[in-house]
């Protein structure tokens, strides 16, 4: 192991360190902004760490390093932009946009490795289950930002035939899926998985009443938290892991906990069907 | 199973019990910030952003590495500062 290698290695464990301990601060409100600030160092630990390792495995052509600064460059002033403007009442559907895009990136990042010539067995696992649940939570969360914001109907919006187009596209994804997992699948396969389980994101959600929203927001959350550790597996990268397990647990905990303060089973909230989406979030 | 592959899978499970252990008694006004919180974390994943597109070789590596760059890039930063601006509020006087 190169000294460069075990600095990054260091930097991740004590990342994760981190935001171990900002979560962990976050419990009581006095200590909650302090919280997310040792958070936000943590994560400012892990990008560093993240550039040194690109930069000393060769780092990238010229376009690639282009791509990475135009793509962070956008992404924070699209982030930053919407964070400052948007009303303190309209909260939560950002929030779900910010999972929503987390959703897909983490989704993303198990594309290249899906795509033909096929990888070895222990990516292929991590990288459908990878683009599987981020594809579901990027659909998911912009269906819920939606009914927050009131651009989808707030009530449960039951589609005809739902369990017929669902179980449809639940074969299809189950076949394409196989087909990536067993590394026979090409283009086509990916293509119609990331299809259907985007498509299976937004039927999820929609029959989930306006009211109930929060929590499926929440659940999203963990969901995201899930698929990045699926892409910590596939770029082989500790942070992801780690980070990723961290939020998918206390985001699974922390939904228990909004669905209970609420008066809500969680299987009720995912059956669907309640709220009129008339109540502020 | 290589030893990597278990190591890894072993700093996941070990990872899980923490995030579980993690949440204790959270009062109901800290649960939307602290959902905001852990979506700001698992903006993390712009660190597998840059790993994919420092290794991009094609049309299509480069598309998919930018546009994964810049959905985790606005993951991390808008989650950061939404759950600052939530946290603002519970400070009177400090509020921004």
């Amino acid at each position: 192991m190169s000294t460069v290698d075990t600095v990054v290695r260091l930097a991740y464990l004590a990342a994760a360190v981190l935001f171990v301990a900002g979560l962990h601060l976050m419990n009581s409100p006095a200590t909650a902004r302090r919280g997310n600030r040792v958070s936000i160092a943590g994560m400012a630990v892990a990008m560093a760490a993240t550039l040194l390792l690109v930069v000393d495995s060769g780092g990238g052509t010229a376009l690639g390093w282009t791509i990475m600064i135009a793509g962070t460059a956008v992404g924070t002033g699209a982030g930053w932009a919407a964070a400052r403007a948007v009303p303190m009442t309209a909260m939560p559907q950002l929030v779900s946009v910010f999972n929503a895009v987390g959703g897909g990136a983490a989704a993303l990042v198990a594309v290249p490795e899906l795509a033909p010539p096929a990888a070895g067995a222990s990516v292929r696992v991590p990288a459908v289950l990878d683009l599987v649940i981020g594809a579901v939570t990027f659909a998911g969360s912009l269906v819920a930002a939606g009914k927050l914001q009131g651009l989808v109907p707030g009530r449960p919006v039951l589609v005809r035939g739902a369990r017929v187009l669902g179980g449809g596209l639940a074969v299809a994804a189950a076949v394409c899926a196989g087909l990536l997992l067993a590394g026979s699948g090409g283009g086509v396969a990916l293509a119609i998985l990331a299809v259907a389980v985007l498509a299976a994101g937004v039927l999820l959600v929609l029959p989930i009443g306006g009211a109930d929203a929060p929590v499926v927001i929440s659940l999203l959350n963990a969901c995201t938290g899930t698929a990045v550790a699926m892409a910590g597996f596939v770029v082989d990268s500790n942070v992801l892991i780690v980070a990723g397990a961290l939020v998918g647990a206390s985001g699974a905990i922390l939904t228990g906990l909004m669905a209970a303060a609420m008066n809500r089973s969680l299987g009720a909230i995912l059956l669907g069907g309640f709220g009129t989406g008339d109540e502020p979030a | 199973m290589s030893a990597g592959l278990l190591a890894a899978l072993s700093v996941f499970v070990l990872g899980l019990l923490v995030g579980i252990e993690v949440i204790g008694k959270v009062p109901a006004t800290l649960h939307t910030p602290l959902m905001s919180a852990t979506n700001a974390i698992h903006g993390v994943i712009l660190a597998g952003a840059l790993l994919v597109t420092a290794v991009a070789g094609t049309a299509a590596e480069y598309a998919v590495g930018f546009l994964a760059t810049a959905f985790a890039a606005m993951n991390v930063v808008g989650g950061y500062v939404v759950t600052d601006r939530m946290l603002g509020m519970f400070r009177p006087g400090s509020q921004r």
